[in-house]
Parts: C-alpha cells; structure tokens; sequence
C-alpha cells in the first residue's frame, strides 16, 4: 500500500512540559524556527495528546505531574512514541535528589529516545524524532501483522 | 443512472478531495515561504491524511458514541455536495436547477455544525468549549454571508449559481452598484477566513488555548474525515468566490476562439488559477499575518463592522436596481 510512506512524512509532535526550566522548550520552539524548519520534514506540533504521534517530555518530573503525564501518554492513539528531551528529563539533571521529584521520565512512562544536553540543540531534537520514526515503523509493522 | 450521473457520483468527490488537499498543500508552502522558511512539499497533506488513517481510533468513554462517529461522515458529506452545486468555469454544476445558493448556504454551515455537534458529543471541556465558540462565529458570520447573498439575489432577480456564473455581475451593474458589490467582495473575503476556521478565527480550534477544541477527542480515521472535509470546503468556498465575483472566462477576456477539448482544458486551469488567487489572498495571507482573536473580538468585527460594510453595499446595490 505504501501507507509506511506516509507514517514516515508526516508526524505530528505533542509537546508536554513538566516540571521544565523553559530551556528545552524554547529550544523545542526553535526547531520550528526558519533556520530549522521542521515542517518541511512534515513535523508539526500539535494541541491535543489525541491528534500526536510523538510525546515530547521535557523537565524532570514533579509529583503532581506524574499521573497527569501517565494519562497524556495513554490518551495517544497507537502506534506512538516517547521522547525525553534534556538532561532533568533523562536522569533527572541537577534536580535528581529533590524531594518533590518522582524522577526521570522512564520512571512514569515507556521513553524511546533520550536527548540529553541542557539544553539539546534543536539538530539533536530533529534527530530524535528521526530516530522515533524507526521505532513507529516497527510498531506500524507489527500491528499490521497482528491484523493479518 | 446515466453515465453522467455515475461520474458526478464518483469523479466529483474524488477530484474535490484531490483539489482540496492540494491547495491545502499550497496553502502550507506559500505560508512558509513568507515566514522564510522552506515549508512541507504540496504533497504534505496527501501524507498527513495517509497517516492518520493508519492511526487507532479511539472513541472516549464519556462520549456519545454514534454522534461521535457520525459527524465526521455528514461533515465530509456536507461539503462534498457543496461541490455538486458549483459551476466550476465552463462546466455546469451537477445539480443545476435542484439548489441555489441559499442551498449552499446552509450545506456551508452543515459542516460547520457536524463539527460543533461532534465536539459537544466527545464528552471533553475542551471540545465544548470550543463547539460553543464554534456556535457564537457562526451566529456572527452567518449574517454578512447572508447580506452577500442578498446583494446578489437583488442584482440578478435570482439565488441560481448558474444564472449569475453566466454573466459576471462587474458588466450589468452601473457605477453606484459597482461600489456596492466591490463593498460586498471586501465583506465576503473577510467572512471566508472565519468559515473555513482559519487564523484569525480559528477561536473554536484553537491548539494553544484549548487544546485543539472541537478536534480534541478525534484521532485517527475520523479525524482524517474532518481534515478532508475541511480540505475540501476551502475549495469549495473559494470556488463559490470565484463564480460570484470574477466569473470571467479567458475565452470572454481575450475573444478566444477555443473549442473541444481545448476550451476545457485551458478554460478548466484558469478557473483553477483564480481559485488560486482567492486561496492565497483570502486564507493564506490572512492566517500568516494575524494572530488569533479573542472570541468577544471576532464578534464584534462581525457583528459591527464586517455588517456594516455589507449593509452598505447592499444599499448601494438597492438604490441602483430601485
């Protein structure tokens, strides 16, 4: 059918901040900026966990966030993917013994690909959802499977 | 059923959906290019809708189920009829003598609606609130579109979209209703971003504020049936401009002597070409340029001004034809 194809041109990116300095974020923005251009790639932000393929996590997580991050992650339709993006988000950076942090993001939902850096540059996030892609095909090709 | 019928069944949507997509496509370049940026191939829109049939689809627990999954269906369905009433250039619409434009009218606010109603079904906060934003801009911009409608029925003792493609109204009105119908274009270009939901009106959809809105709950095939019938309402919606406003045919411009499959062809890219025309300057330079507006705002523009500037052509056009 050549519907992969299409999985591969088009991603559409959730972005859910946690307990994030804004660093990351800015940096997720700039992504989008004329000098990177993700769009071209297909890549969009979109407002709704409903609509993404992608989850974007940046920040380490407070307590209170958790279950709301947990429910976001169940609210995508499959197949979907994780990216923790910056170092609070994949160890917990400079914040790892807090005592209202839960921890690093693979400690609440399944993470796919971790960008560490404080904060990553934007080539490294256009990477990791790169990377994210080839763990969609997997998952579109088992499902397909499964249907078969 | 005749082979016509069949064709206009099937071929219609078809090329509507095609169109539609690759204007959408259009649309995304030219509004990167003017921001500097490279923007996504034509294509994109073509890949998008492909993905998101690949999709799960998840219907909420707290939804109305077949509401839920209903709407998508009557909005694609809405606005692929619209289609059957357009005369598109030389060709005659379908359903010619079966529907005018207030027919259009109300398939235009159809589709409009299958959104609202399949946001209130969804069961979100979010969606209803962007279903009751949805419901306050139509209430606003219903009645400038219906002023342009009116003007047009004055001038031509007619809503038929056939009667007024064959003549272009800018050749049978004088200099008092030129002004009019020239003030009845400005109020319908500014009419046209809030139908079809785009920047600055896209209140109801708004991603940053309300997660999307009306759209929040969709995912996957239904939300691929409302991308399309989004996709295919701004084409039409530009189409219907065309026919009201600039209804010249290149064979009328420049004393062409085409025919056969020629005429069509040549006939058929430049209403394609104006359609063009009215995408980019209506929609695209439009949501480009301009952040969102609040609600109460979009409103008042509609309500005050954008009526006004309507009302006024419409007298104009009155005092012409008394």
């Amino acid at each position: 059918m050549g519907k992969l194809t299409s999985f591969k041109r088009s991603l559409w990116v959730f972005h859910a901040s946690g307990g994030s300095c804004n660093g990351c974020d800015i940096e997720i923005i700039a992504a989008l900026t004329p000098r990177y251009d993700a769009e071209r790639f297909g890549i969009k932000l979109v407002g709704s966990p409903r609509h993404a393929d992608v989850l974007l996590v940046t920040g380490a997580i407070p307590r209170d966030f958790a279950d709301k991050l947990r429910r976001i992650y169940e609210q995508m339709p499959d197949p979907k993917a994780v990216i923790a993006v910056g170092n609070c988000g994949t160890s917990g950076g400079v914040f790892y013994d807090s005592y209202n942090i839960v921890g690093p993001i693979d400690e609440i939902i399944p993470v796919d690909v971790y960008v560490p850096g404080c904060p990553p540059r934007p080539e490294a996030i256009v990477d990791a959802v790169v990377k994210a892609w080839l763990k969609l095909e997997k998952l579109e090709k088992q499902l397909e499977g499964k249907e078969e | 059923m005749t082979p016509e019928t069949i064709f206009y069944a099937v071929g219609m949507p078809i090329i509507g959906v095609f169109l539609g997509l690759v204007y959408k496509g259009i649309d995304r370049r030219v509004s990167a290019r003017m921001t500097s940026r490279i923007g996504p191939p034509i294509r994109q829109p073509f890949w998008d809708v492909g993905k998101l049939l690949l999709k799960e689809t998840i219907v909420p627990a707290n939804a109305v189920k077949w509401i839920f999954n209903a709407m998508p269906i009557l909005a694609l369905a809405s606005s692929m009829t619209l289609l059957l009433y357009i005369p598109f250039g030389i060709i005659k619409a379908p359903l010619e003598g079966y529907g005018d434009l207030v027919v259009i009218l109300y398939l235009l606010t159809l589709q409009a609606l299958a959104m609202a109603i399949g946001g209130f079904a969804s069961g979100s906060p979010f969606s209803s609130v962007g279903a009751q934003r949805e419901m306050v801009l139509m209430m606003s911009y219903e009645m400038p579109f219906a002023i342009v409608i009116t003007g047009f029925a004055l001038i031509y003792k007619s809503f038929s979209l056939s009667t007024i493609a064959s003549t272009p109204v800018w050749t049978i009105v004088g200099p008092l209703g030129g002004i009019g119908v020239f003030l009845l274009l400005i109020a319908f270009l500014l009419v046209t971003p809030a139908e079809l939901a785009k920047l600055p009106f896209d209140i109801a959809e708004a991603e940053t504020e309300i997660a999307e809105g009306m759209l929040a709950e969709y995912s996957g095939r239904n939300l691929a049936l409302f991308y399309l019938s989004d996709a295919v309402r701004g084409f039409a919606m530009m189409a219907i401009e065309v026919v009201l406003f600039i209804p010249f045919t290149l064979s009328y411009l420049f004393g062409l002597n085409l025919s056969g499959a020629t005429l069509y062809i040549v006939e058929g890219l430049w209403f394609l070409f104006k359609v063009l025309l009215f995408y980019v300057s209506a929609v695209t330079l439009v949501r480009t340029s301009f952040a969102r507006f609040r609600i109460e705002q979009a409103s008042r523009l509609f309500w005050v001004y954008v009526n006004i500037i309507g009302l006024l052509g419409l007298l104009l056009i009155w005092l012409e034809v008394m």
